[in-house]
């Protein structure tokens, strides 16, 4: 039997996608909650917390667009087209939060306008992320090779409601990183963020997961129908000891609990989400094997993966372990 | 018609993009070339002074790579949004060659930028220079890798078309080593050497004339200006080696380009080289030529009377805009010969041991300080807009490529691009040359004169 190569890279592509929402998903939380954090002290430390890593965080972004590219060319010259304004205003809100972490730290006169950036770039970042996401659940319709939808197909009430759960759910995670990270009273506050990102979070997943079932027959069938019911209905399971974890661990004051708690309600969503696209990569018009790209260049590519994506985490988790404890004053930026 | 619109917008917002972008890249493959030797030379003498103009040139280095970071992620996504089309019929090609410079280039300076910026106390020396390394190695496959795809847009090979449409791959190594990369890749990781070399020059020469009349000690001064002087004098005569090597490949693959760029609409031989002209596409000629008989053809040909291709050699749709290939060239020789010349001029004073005591040669050198971004950007003008109307040589135009966009969409995105870049990366500009008018801090302590510092280290 030959390896489904097309299923392999979709695979990965959807590791990729995964682990830049978790891994870029906190920092991102972290300008989100820039505002509600007001001494400078408090924001310097939230801004040096992820200093040295979210330019990596960041590449799985690229790695997410320049794979689709690479393997999935279809969907990428579909989905792209179809998100035209959410992605723009995404790459120019990454670009007025990603210079502040540099910017904020050369003035003193203009530092509130780098703040400004930092808080509002993510926000709005993260908000058409969820936006596009949102837009591709509810579907791309597709003729011949191209995008067949209207310049405003992304914008629905749907979309709206995922583009906020995805800001509050990014809070969650960076308010859980700054419990992990922080002490004093910077952690007090973490707490209490993430107490109320918690609720928020759960209560918008359960909303978007409902709406979602509603949405087309496929995503209903695939959730609600007998007997598929019983593959699927681990996820709701653990979604709910995940939010048990996390609450309990937020009141006994655990400091790395509640951020794992966060992580895995990520990585439940997510899986929930590739349950209901599969087998389509493009909701409900074009599936993993019609996008994906001929095999020379699917099998060129993980020769090189296979290599490079063990080297990859290595040094990813060497950054991580070399900047790990606590953020104190010194350190990072200053 | 409106479809014509979308596409000139959409061209001009990917040169813009583009054109915004590859200044930082360029400096900092060239920065952090710079940063290993830096580093290198400071855990080989240990003399402090090395350690501090590391740590100078970092600051300047971290928001050059930021402003190069956020810029790029805007060109990872442009393909898909404004040239779907282009995405889906060169992606089973050109994207194995991006999604490699991902995982083998930006992954691994990110994952070592942060050690680099912030780690030296918290891994130590040896590992901090190795953190060093791997960033530069990063921002010099980055290049590899983009340069091949670049190149394959320009010279494609190893390919065969699908049922499709699709480019597909027939041999890997014909589609990454294709006709025009090894040229290219040279030519450009010289040209950010070069580029980083004058911008290194001219802050240690700012800081020369600064310190001058004050008799201060300006030992970091003094070293960077002499190590740019050196890579003026060694690099600049190579680039412009390797620039007419480039030049010929051009002319065997894509004798268009090379016609724009010389002037020239008749073939003929013996052929003049047009210094400078006005060419008029509608007329057909070159304008008030000034010119020099014969040595076109020598250049081009290695012999005088070496027949060379007018652009009456193709249809008229098929020609690339003459004026902006033709004067975008002009202004990339022009700066490679004053490169020279201060490198020539670099040699005689060193010779004289005038090097750091020539106010002259100091202003000379903080004037050029930005000429190899003009340098660089004029170079891909001369080789991209020389490619037109093609986006694939030969084989697919610009309008075939471009989404089938409304001009609006795109007209909006243009207009926040502008907008947004010239604040952000204007902004960016102003605090790299704030950063650049602090004088490095002076060298607090070189390491323990007792044992070899290299000894010291590897024990």
């Amino acid at each position: 039997m030959t390896l489904d190569l097309p299923l392999i890279w979709a695979g990965l592509i959807a590791l990729s996608v995964l682990v830049y929402v978790i891994l870029d998903g906190f920092d991102l939380g972290i300008g989100i909650l820039f505002p509600f954090v007001r001494s400078e002290s408090g924001r310097d430390r939230m801004m040096n917390s992820v200093a040295p890593v979210w330019d990596g965080n960041q590449t799985w972004l690229v790695l997410g667009g320049g794979g689709l590219f690479a393997v999935f060319p279809l969907a990428y010259a579909v989905i792209m087209p179809a998100l035209y304004a959410p992605i723009i205003v995404m790459l120019l809100a990454l670009i007025f939060r990603g210079v502040a972490f540099e910017y904020r730290f050369k003035t003193r006169r203009g530092k509130f306008v780098w703040d400004a950036s930092f808080a509002g770039g993510s926000m709005i970042a993260t908000f058409a992320q969820g936006i596009a996401l949102g837009a591709l659940v509810h579907g791309v319709p597709v003729a011949g090779r191209a995008y067949a939808g209207g310049w405003w197909d992304w914008l629905t009430a749907f979309s709206v409601l995922t583009g906020i759960a995805l800001v509050v759910g990014y809070a969650l995670l960076g308010a859980t990183w700054l419990v992990y990270k922080t002490e004093g009273e910077l952690q007090e506050a973490a707490y209490r963020f993430a107490w109320i990102t918690g609720t928020g979070t759960l209560a918008l997943i359960g909303l978007v997961s409902l709406w979602t079932a509603f949405l087309n027959e496929n995503y209903m069938a695939r959730w609600f129908g007998w007997p598929q019911i019983l593959y699927v209905i681990p996820v709701p399971l653990l979604v709910g000891a995940c939010a048990v974890a996390l609450f309990r661990g937020l009141s006994m004051k655990r400091q790395l609990l509640p951020f794992v708690a966060s992580l895995g309600l990520f990585v439940l969503s997510f899986i929930g989400l590739l349950i209901s696209f599969y087998p389509y990569i493009v909701p409900s018009s074009v599936t993993i094997w019609d996008a994906a790209a001929p095999h020379d260049s699917l099998s060129f590519i993980l020769v090189g993966a296979a290599v490079l994506f063990p080297l990859i985490l290595l040094y990813t988790v060497h950054a991580y372990w070399v900047f790990r404890g606590k953020v104190g004053a010194s350190g990072g930026y200053r | 018609m409106d479809s014509f619109d979308a596409l000139l917008l959409a061209r001009i917002q990917f040169a813009f993009t583009l054109s915004a972008h590859i200044i930082f890249p360029a400096f900092s493959i060239g920065l952090a070339s710079y940063l290993a030797v830096l580093n290198g030379l400071w855990l080989a003498t240990g003399r402090g002074v090395y350690l501090s103009l590391f740590d100078y040139w970092k600051k300047i280095f971290a928001v050059a790579f930021g402003m190069g970071v956020v810029s790029g992620v805007v060109m990872t996504y442009q393909f898909g949004t404004n040239w779907s089309v282009f995405s889906d019929r060169t992606g089973p090609v050109l994207g194995p060659l991006l999604a490699y410079e991902v995982l083998a280039a930006f992954f691994l300076e990110a994952g070592f930028l942060g050690v680099m910026l912030f780690g030296r106390q918290r891994v130590g020396r040896s590992l901090h220079f190795f953190a060093t390394l791997m960033v530069a190695l990063g921002t010099l496959m980055s290049a590899f890798w983009i340069l091949a795809a670049n190149s394959w847009m320009h010279t494609p090979a190893g390919y065969a078309v699908n049922d499709a449409g699709q480019f597909v791959v027939t041999d890997w190594w014909a589609v990454i080593f294709n006709p025009s990369f090894p040229y290219r890749l040279v030519h450009m990781v010289l040209a950010s050497y070069l580029t980083t070399a004058f911008v290194v020059g001219a802050v240690g020469a700012y800081h020369l004339l600064k310190t001058r009349a004050l008799q201060l000690d300006n030992t970091e001064a003094r070293t960077m200006f002499s190590m740019a002087m050196w890579m003026a004098a060694l690099v600049a005569p190579l680039q412009i080696l390797a620039g007419d090597l480039h030049g010929l490949n051009t002319l065997e693959h894509q004798p268009a380009k090379i016609a724009a760029m010389e002037g020239h609409f008749e073939t003929r031989a013996g052929a003049p080289l047009i210094l400078f002209g006005m060419p008029n596409q509608r007329e057909e000629q070159t304008d008030y030529a000034i010119s020099i008989p014969k040595l076109g053809s020598l250049i081009l040909t290695h012999d005088p009377n070496g027949v060379v291709r007018g652009l009456k050699e193709w249809p008229e749709q098929e020609r690339p805009p003459v004026a902006i290939v033709f004067w975008s060239f002009r202004v990339m020789m022009a700066i490679g010969f004053a490169m020279l010349g201060i490198g020539a001029w670099s040699l005689v004073l060193r010779y004289r041991r005038r090097l750091h005591d020539s106010p002259w040669m100091h202003r000379a050198v903080v004037l050029m300080g930005p000429s190899g971004f003009a340098a660089l950007l004029a170079g891909w003008f001369t080789t991209e807009v020389g490619r037109q109307p093609y986006t694939v040589y030969g084989l697919m135009t610009t309008a075939e490529s471009v989404s089938a966009i409304a001009a609006p969409a795109v007209a909006a995105s243009l207009g926040t691009f502008v907008v947004v870049y010239f604040a952000i990366f204007g902004a960016g500009t102003f605090y790299i040359v704030r950063l650049m008018r602090t004088p490095a801090a002076q060298a607090e302590r070189d390491l323990p004169a007792d044992k070899p510092a290299l000894v010291a280290r590897l024990a």
